[in-house]
This record gives structure tokens, C-alpha cells and sequence, in this order.
């Protein structure tokens, strides 16, 4: 073959490959051909097989045929396909495709590489991903984007351990298209029977896997058959050349016909008149006047205008990079995820997930990750490992960890709680990566399954999930608020406005109220001094045990003696016991007297008052003292979240030191 | 329902790529190159960021051996939409008299790659976006479309985080910086049919014009201006050329053409016979010379 023929005929069949056929008339012709080009659709799909089936040759030779090998990139490969070829000097197209050099020199593709190529009717972006078990991620990677898979079987060999791997692999990421090139035909002359015997082995497993749409097509990468066009040495074969088939194969994307959701990439607001929400299209389509609800928070609303790469349209559909607008001013930002409001998707934050691991330092059970679905990230700890699989046989073993190439099916909790679908439903929605907090890597993939009750996880308390996890996950360090004044000072309002503030930012908190209190677990306490110590006393333990749940816990009592107040302080530990003393002297609580309490106290009707006939001892070291002459309670619930700020309470990020 | 043809996927996906980018980091820059690749960049940033301008600046490595014509076309781009424009040039390399025949195979590696490292330190770039595509060279096949460096702005292909889905890691740590592609799954005629069918102005390099040129190593190289040393031999002539790909005029081959318009340059396209990089000078050394490249430090 001369060099100039390299993007002409390829050697395995005269005329094959129909790229750029018709684009070499005159310029009237170019027009067409960038009109018919530009209609074409994207197939992707993954190659997979293991060393020396003939992956790199059967690509090589796709693009060759495809009349993507320039000629100097020929004549590359030509004095390559001397110097370290395996064809005794003949043109080795595996080497067009073997990339790094140190993968090279070992002679393995050890790495996905993204291939491109194109003929009359399609357009193509290959994956190429390695076979070896230890690149099972490398193969995840690749699946994670491809509609089809196409599976090497040395036909020599037939169908092996490896072959089981690539097929649960792809089956696992959501492939719903399989083509097995059984490869090498040539060495086995041919052979029908040869052929028929894999194809039939290979269904019979298939089926096991749940995998329908399979393809099988005798093929030989070297010599060309079946590749671009129907062999006639394999003149049993009725069915299309693989390039045919993956020409024509329908892979209709899921996402087109499903309800709409779009995550909310980044809020776009140029000036004070436009909001718009940015994000791609994970499914369905959206226009104009369509009812939307935004996720987690359920706030719904009308989309006012959609804007494409085009400006204004009146559609956004699936694929595509859209802003929206919309009618009422609801809140969004980043990580939300705008819905159809008639079929809006579930939010949880507990789930059954498959995790891929993909890192040298395992997966361990309660181990803290980042989460990244969608735009959005979130704390996860993976627990329990409910069982590892054995890529090779589909077995489930026991593990504690997951190591690098594991597969595994988990348990996952997360700080915070997501809207999702099931990755079998939507890749965008159900399709997560985690990454280790301190290195930063990307350390495994994920699939979910479905979200988990609580109630289904009876468990998870046997899991070594202490407060450190707890309040890990919740992003905030569990403490106690301890409001301690004259009846009357303002402790209650200023608590339930904090409370307010801490909840609105998400922190997990419980206000303790001293008159709601005595209505249940202290009901059968009084007022004596005695009464009072017990009542402080379950008071405090109570408040103790939910900062051990990881709670921020607002405590409003009176609590006038100081002994006590330090009882409750050394419950806990340092730090975690704030004393905020509501300072509002007797005259000016007396004044306001909101439940007439103080008047009924004067009157003698009320015995043992706090103020009155009953000592308070103010604190003498708060952490906090609000003069609520001088503060409103908005102002001295903003001071009061303020310092829970600065203290490194809330808003603690990754930070915790663990 | 409209079924989105494939360079309106691709397009989507590299807005997709841009905005991630722009949530997730501090001080994103645009590598501009001028070229047309960095003019579909440029294209789609604006879309992505529409009614809003592209949150970032543009940065030019200026060699001062760039075409004449790439600078006129650079300046006028970034004023036309308001753009900021950071231009860089390796002044130690220009004190030292670096010229491209002088250094040989350093010479890009100073005036370009040191260059643009000295550049993205003084401004504290985290995240520069590039116009790389995973067509052009065989080990840009395996590069990620966030591709990290480490604070010496090495790349390490050893590894790599895996990029899966739409999910892109942009979590950074201390010193590093990210080279991100959003044109990773462009092949050279996407480029063309896109700014075809989306009238992207590009450099007028790009089409056939009578230009003055030499013939040196078997390349035509043109006399953008009287720095370049011609010697006894050389012939000057006027031919009707145009570049496929731009860089230091030096070490730009010229193609012979007559494509005068995009159309005819995408005709051209799908009959030649030589791959993209065959006109850079900087890329001749060995078909694993990128490789080496990137792990320096080139974009
Ligand atoms: N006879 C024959 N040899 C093949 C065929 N396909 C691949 N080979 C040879 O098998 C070896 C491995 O091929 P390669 O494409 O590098 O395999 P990879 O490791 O799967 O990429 C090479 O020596 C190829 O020439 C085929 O269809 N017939």
C-alpha cells in the first residue's frame, strides 16, 4: 500500500469506509455536505477487552477505515509498525492508538483514551479503556458515558473470566447495548461452529446479567473482515459488519422522554432585573409557562423564558445548557435541582448505593467522603458494607472495606439531605463520585439505588457512629445554649429566634423550654429547692444526650443556682457548654410581667418565685450576657449566632480535625 | 420534541464545562491563543455566561514573534466585546536574545511554556482554560478535561483523577492550578463546521491569500516582517497560502491553498493528507515529543 492510499480504500476492503466520500466535489457540494454532517447524531461507545484480544487493532483499523489516518500519520506508523510492531513489519494499526509512551514501552493501554471518528451517518466518540481486573475503574470511567459497549472475545479463547467482567461492568454502568466482536476469526479458519458455540455461551451468561440487547459478530481485526464490510470468508454470516451496526443501531437516550430536571449549576445575575438559573438538562424538556418546583427546598414557580446557545427559545430539552428564568422570586442557588412540579423527584439522605472504589488507600466503614452528585456536594459516610462482588463470578463475599477495583454494595449517609433517582433512572441524578477530604482525589464512583427509611435501619446503631461522625455530617459541633434570667427576661423569645436563625441555615437544633418541660418529664416536680436541682438535673442530661446526637440544644430555664448551671456545664465537654445569661433586671421584668406571674407572686398567690421570694444567683462568668435593656431579641439572638460562629460551632466546613 | 444534533452536544457540554469551572473556582483565565480554537472558545464562553460577560480575563503569550495579523485580530476581539486582555511575554527570555532559530527546541519551551508558568504565578491563576482537544495528538487522547499541575506546574499522566459522567472534581490542593479543555471532544472539523455555521470570525491567516513566503526544511515559512534572517539562497515569492494551525511565524509552515472561505478550507480539509500538526515546527521532535511537553509544563 502507498502512503497516499492511506485515507483511500483500506487494505480489508476495496471502497470501504464512507467518511468523506462526497465531500470531495465542488464547492456547491461543500455546503450540502456541512448541511448533512452538522444532522448527524453522537454515538459513544466503550471497547473493551484484554490484552491481546485486538482492542488497539480493531480501533486502529476502524479509524484507519474511516479515513481518519492522515498520511504522516501513516508514515508513522509505518517506520513504528518496523521498529516495535508485532506483524513482523507489516502496518500494525494498533499502534495508531497505544498512547503514552510508558504504557508503549509495557505494551499495554493501561488508561481511558477518547477516540474520534465519523462516517456518512454518524458520529463517534470511542472510549478505549484496558481489560486487566486492576483497570476495572479505568473501564468504570469509560462506561460512565457510553451507550454501547463492545466486547472483545479472543475467538480462540471464547468466552472467559474477563469477558464475564467487561459485560457485569457495562450492565452495572447502565449499558443497555452490547456487541461482541468475537475477534482473531482468521486463526480459527473461520469457523462457524467456533462462532456459534461463543455466541451461544455468551447469551446463556447475558441473561443471567439482565442484559438483552446483545450483537455478535465474527470479525478479524488484522485482516479487516466484518470490520467495515461483510467478509467473504465468513459467508455463514448474515448479520451487519461491526462498523454497519454501529452505523445503525438505535440507542434512543432514556433522558429525552423522561419528566424534566435540570441541577442548578451557577446562578447567573448580571444586574438586579435578570435571575437566571444555568444548568444542563439532565431529562425531558421544559418551555415557557411550564410549573417547576425547586428541590430540596419544594418551593415551586412558573419558568418565565428559556435561553439556549441560540438566545430565547421556547424549548430546553435533554443534553442541553440552558438558563431559566422564572416568574416568582423563589430561592435557588447552586446544587438545587429545578423539576417538573407534577413530577417532582424524591429527596432523602440515606441510601442503598453501589460504590465503585477506585483509589490505593481503601473504603472504610464509617469513614467520612465527599459526595458530589449532580452540581452539588455533601458529606457522605459509607456504612455498613453490605457485601463486596466478585467481578469475575457475580458472587457476594463479606467485606469491611473496599479496596482499589472493588465493587461494592453499601450503605450511605449524608450530611445533608439530596433530591435524586436511581442511576438505573437517570446517570445525572443517581450517578455520584467521592472524593477524599484531605488529598482532594477522586477516590471512588458511585451508583444509587434507592433511599432507606430510617425505620428500615435498625442497623446502623451498631455502627462505631459516635458524635465526631454526627456532628461531621451535620456540619456544626453539637453544643449546649444554656439561657439562664429572671422569669419574664426574655430567654424563651431570644432562644426560639436563634433557633430560627440556626435553622433556616440548616444546623439541626432543639429548644429545651422550661414550661413545656414540666408539662411531660418534669411533671411531677415542684418548686421547692429541691424540685428545682431534679428538675435541672433531667434538665441537663437530656441536653447531654443530644449533643451526643450531634444537636445544637437550646436550654431556656431559670435555672436561678449557680451550682447547678455548673453541674450541667461539667456534663459535657469543654466548650460545648455555652452560658448566655438574659440580663434583664427584676423592676423591668416585674414591669412587663407578660404572664402575670410577677403580680400573682406579689399577691402571695404564687409561693417559692424566682425574684421575688426565691434567690437568683447571676452567673459571674457567662460566656455570653445580653442586656436586654439595651438589645432588641433580634439583636441578641444575631449576637448569639454570631459568636457560635466565631466559637467554630456552626458553619465549621471540613475543618473539624478528623 | 428537537433531537440535538452532535455539535450542538458538544457545544453543550462545553458550556456545561465552563460554568462548573466558574462555581467551583477562584480565579478562572482564558488562554488565548488567537487562534481558532480559542476563537470557538471565546464563542462559547459567551453563550455560556449570556446576558452576563464571561466572568474571567483573557491571556495572550505574546512571543513577539506572533503573525502580525494574530495581534491586530487579538486586540480588536478584546475590544469589541470589552474583554480584559493580560498579555504576557518572558522578558528575561528577550533579554537573553531568544529567537526561534537561535535555541532550537528551547526556544518555545522559553518563550511559551516558562512563559506562560511565569504568567499564570504572577496572577494567581487557579484555573486556566485551554483549547486542547483530545484529537490532535495521541497522548492528548488519555488527558482529562480538568487536568491538574502541581505548584512547578508539572503534569503527571501517572495520575490522573477519573473523570466519570458530567462530574468534574475541581477540588485543588495547596499550590496546584488546573488546565481545563472545554473543546476536549472536538475533532479539527467540528472546529470548522462550527465556526462555519456560527460565523465566528477568525484570524484571516486561516484563508488562502497571496502571501510572501520561503521555503525552509522543506517548509513554507512567511515573511511577516524584515526580522527574519534571509540568506543569499533565500527566494522570496508570492503564493497563495494559508495556516492551519498558528504559532510563532518562524516556525509556522504555510499550506499551499486556494481556499479562500471557510467552506472551501473544510473541502480542503477532508481531502488532505496531513494531520494538523504537521505545519508546527515546535511538535517535529518523535511522535512521543507532546507527551514530554505537557509533563514540562506546555499547555
Ligand atoms: N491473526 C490475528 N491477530 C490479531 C487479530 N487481532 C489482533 N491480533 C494480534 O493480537 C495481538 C494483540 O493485539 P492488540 O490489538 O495489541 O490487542 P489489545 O491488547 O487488545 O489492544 C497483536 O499481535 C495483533 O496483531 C486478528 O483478528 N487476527
Amino acid at each position: 500500500m502507498t502512503a497516499t492510499g492511506a485515507r483511500g480504500a483500506g487494505a480489508g476492503g476495496a471502497g470501504a469506509g464512507s467518511a468523506g466520500a462526497g465531500a470531495r466535489g465542488d464547492a456547491s457540494d461543500i455546503e450540502e455536505y456541512i448541511e448533512r454532517n452538522q444532522r448527524k447524531d453522537l454515538l459513544r461507545f466503550l471497547t473493551c477487552g484484554s490484552v491481546d484480544d485486538g482492542k488497539s487493532s480493531l480501533i486502529g483499523r476502524l479509524l484507519f477505515e474511516a479515513k481518519m489516518i492522515f498520511d504522516d500519520q501513516f508514515a508513522t506508523l509505518k517506520e513504528d509498525s518496523m521498529k516495535v510492531g508485532t506483524l513482523g513489519g507489516a502496518v500494525d494499526f494498533a499502534l495508531l492508538v497505544d498512547g503514552l509512551s510508558a504504557e508503549r514501552e509495557q505494551g499495554i493501554t493501561i488508561d481511558v483514551a477518547y477516540r474520534f471518528f465519523k462516517t456518512e451517518k454518524r458520529k463517534f466518540i470511542v472510549a478505549d479503556t484496558p481489560g486487566h481486573e486492576q483497570y476495572t475503574r479505568n473501564m468504570v470511567t469509560g462506561a460512565s458515558t457510553a451507550d454501547l459497549a463492545v466486547i472483545l472475545i479472543d475467538a480462540r479463547k471464547g468466552v472467559l473470566t474477563q469477558t464475564r467482567r467487561h459485560s457485569y461492568v457495562a450492565a452495572l454502568l447502565g449499558i443497555r447495548h452490547i456487541v461482541v466482536a468475537v475477534n482473531k476469526m482468521d486463526l480459527v479458519d473461520y469457523s462457524r461452529e467456533v462462532f456459534n458455540k461463543i455466541e451461544l455461551e455468551y447469551r446463556e451468561f447475558a441473561r443471567h446479567i439482565k442484559l438483552e440487547a446483545i450483537t455478535c459478530i465474527p470479525v478479524s481485526a488484522v485482516v479487516g473482515d466484518n470490520v467495515t464490510m461483510r467478509s467473504s470468508a465468513t459467508p455463514w454470516y448474515r448479520g451487519p459488519s461491526l462498523l454497519e451496526h454501529l452505523e445503525s443501531v438505535a440507542v434512543p437516550d432514556p433522558a429525552e422522554g423522561a419528566a424534566f430536571r435540570m441541577p442548578v449549576q451557577w446562578v447567573n445575575r448580571p444586574n438586579p432585573e435578570f435571575r437566571g438559573f444555568a444548568g444542563m438538562i439532565a431529562s425531558g424538556v421544559v418551555h415557557p409557562g411550564d410549573a417547576v418546583r425547586v428541590l430540596p427546598s419544594g418551593r415551586t414557580s412558573t419558568v418565565a423564558r428559556v435561553f439556549t446557545g441560540e438566545g430565547e427559545s421556547r424549548e430546553g430539552v435533554a443534553g442541553q445548557s440552558v438558563t431559566l428564568t422564572l416568574n416568582d422570586e423563589v430561592d435557588v442557588s447552586r446544587g438545587d435541582v429545578l423539576c417538573a412540579a407534577k413530577a417532582p423527584l424524591m429527596v432523602a439522605n440515606q441510601f442503598e448505593a453501589t460504590i465503585i472504589w477506585m483509589h490505593d488507600e481503601p473504603l472504610l466503614q464509617g469513614r467520612a467522603y465527599l459526595l458530589k452528585i449532580g452540581t452539588q456536594t455533601v458529606t457522605a459516610t459509607v456504612a455498613p458494607i453490605k457485601y463486596r462482588v466478585n467481578v469475575n463470578t457475580m458472587e457476594h463475599l463479606a467485606a469491611k472495606r473496599l479496596d482499589l477495583n472493588d465493587i461494592g454494595v453499601c450503605g450511605l449517609e449524608l450530611s445533608s439531605a439530596i433530591p435524586f433517582e436511581a442511576y438505573r433512572d437517570s446517570r445525572v441524578l443517581g450517578g455520584f463520585i467521592l472524593i477524599d477530604r484531605l488529598t482532594n482525589n477522586t477516590v471512588g464512583a458511585g451508583l444509587l439505588h434507592f433511599a432507606l427509611r430510617r425505620s428500615q435501619n435498625v442497623h446502623w446503631q451498631a455502627l462505631d457512629v459516635n458524635k465526631r461522625s454526627r456532628a461531621l455530617l451535620s456540619h456544626q459541633k453539637p453544643c449546649i445554649l444554656w439561657f439562664t434570667g429572671l422569669s419574664g427576661a426574655g430567654k424563651s423569645t431570644i432562644a426560639n429566634l436563634v433557633e430560627k436563625q440556626l435553622h433556616a441555615q440548616g444546623r439541626q437544633t432543639y429548644l429545651l423550654d422550661g414550661d413545656n418541660v414540666r408539662h411531660g418529664l418534669n411533671k411531677d416536680l415542684g418548686f421547692a429547692d429541691q424540685d428545682r436541682v431534679e428538675n435541672i438535673r433531667r434538665v441537663a442530661e437530656v441536653a447531654r444526650l443530644m449533643v451526643d446526637a450531634g444537636l445544637i440544644v437550646m436550654v431556656s430555664f431559670i435555672s436561678p443556682f449557680r451550682s447547678e448551671r455548673r453541674m450541667a456545664r461539667a456534663l459535657v465537654e469543654k466548650g460545648e457548654f455555652i452560658e448566655i445569661f438574659v440580663d434583664t433586671p427584676l423592676k423591668e421584668a416585674e414591669a412587663r410581667d407578660a404572664k402575670g406571674l410577677y403580680k400573682k407572686a406579689r399577691s402571695g398567690q404564687l409561693k417559692n418565685f424566682t425574684g421575688i421570694d426565691s434567690p437568683y444567683e447571676a452567673p459571674e462568668k457567662p460566656e455570653i450576657r445580653l442586656d436586654t435593656t439595651k438589645l432588641t431579641a433580634e439583636a441578641a439572638a444575631s449576637r448569639i449566632v454570631a459568636h457560635l460562629r466565631a466559637a467554630g460551632i456552626i458553619d465549621v466546613g471540613s475543618d473539624l480535625g478528623i | 420534541m428537537s433531537k440535538l444534533d452532535y455539535l450542538q452536544r458538544l457545544e453543550a457540554e462545553s458550556i456545561h464545562i465552563f460554568r462548573e469551572v466558574i462555581a467551583e473556582c477562584e480565579k478562572p483565565v482564558m488562554l488565548y491563543s488567537v487562534g481558532k480554537d480559542s476563537s470557538v472558545m471565546l464563542h462559547i464562553a459567551r453563550k455560556a455566561f449570556a446576558p452576563a460577560k464571561p466572568p474571567f480575563p483573557l491571556l495572550q503569550i505574546a512571543s513577539g514573534w506572533d503573525f502580525r495579523e494574530m495581534i491586530a485580530f487579538r486586540d480588536a476581539v478584546a475590544k469589541k466585546y470589552q474583554w480584559e486582555l493580560l498579555v504576557h511575554t518572558n522578558e528575561e527570555g528577550v533579554r537573553a536574545g531568544v529567537k526561534p532559530w537561535t535555541h532550537g527546541a528551547a526556544y518555545s519551551d522559553i518563550m511559551l511554556t516558562q512563559a506562560l508558568r511565569q504568567a499564570l504565578d504572577k496572577h494567581g491563576f487557579d484555573a486556566a482554560f485551554g483549547g486542547g482537544r483530545r484529537d490532535e495528538e495521541k497522548s492528548r487522547a488519555k488527558e482529562r478535561v480538568f487536568s491538574f499541575r502541581s505548584a512547578q506546574h508539572r503534569w503527571d499522566p501517572k495520575n490522573q483523577r477519573p473523570e466519570l459522567w458530567s462530574l468534574y472534581n475541581a477540588r485543588k490542593n495547596r499550590g496546584e492550578s488546573i488546565r481545563v479543555f472545554p473543546l476536549s471532544n472536538w475533532t479539527e472539523l467540528d472546529v470548522w463546521q462550527y465556526i462555519h455555521l456560527q460565523k465566528i470570525p477568525i484570524v484571516p491567516l486561516y484563508l488562502a491569500k497571496p502571501r510572501p513566503v520561503v521555503k525552509r526544511d522543506g517548509r513554507l515559512i512567511m515573511v511577516d516582517d524584515d526580522r527574519l534572517p534571509l540568506g543569499a539562497g533565500d527566494r522570496v515569492q508570492t503564493l497563495s497560502v494559508r495556516f492551519r494551525t498558528l504559532g510563532c511565524y518562524p516556525l509556522t509552515g504555510a499550506t499551499l491553498s486556494t481556499a479562500a472561505d471557510i467552506p472551501a478550507v473544510i473541502r480542503e480539509m477532508l481531502s488532505t493528507k496531513y494531520s494538523e500538526r504537521e505545519g508546527r515546527g515546535v511538535d517535529k521532535d518523535g511522535s512521543a515529543s507532546m507527551e514530554k511537553k505537557k509533563q514540562e509544563g506546555y499547555f
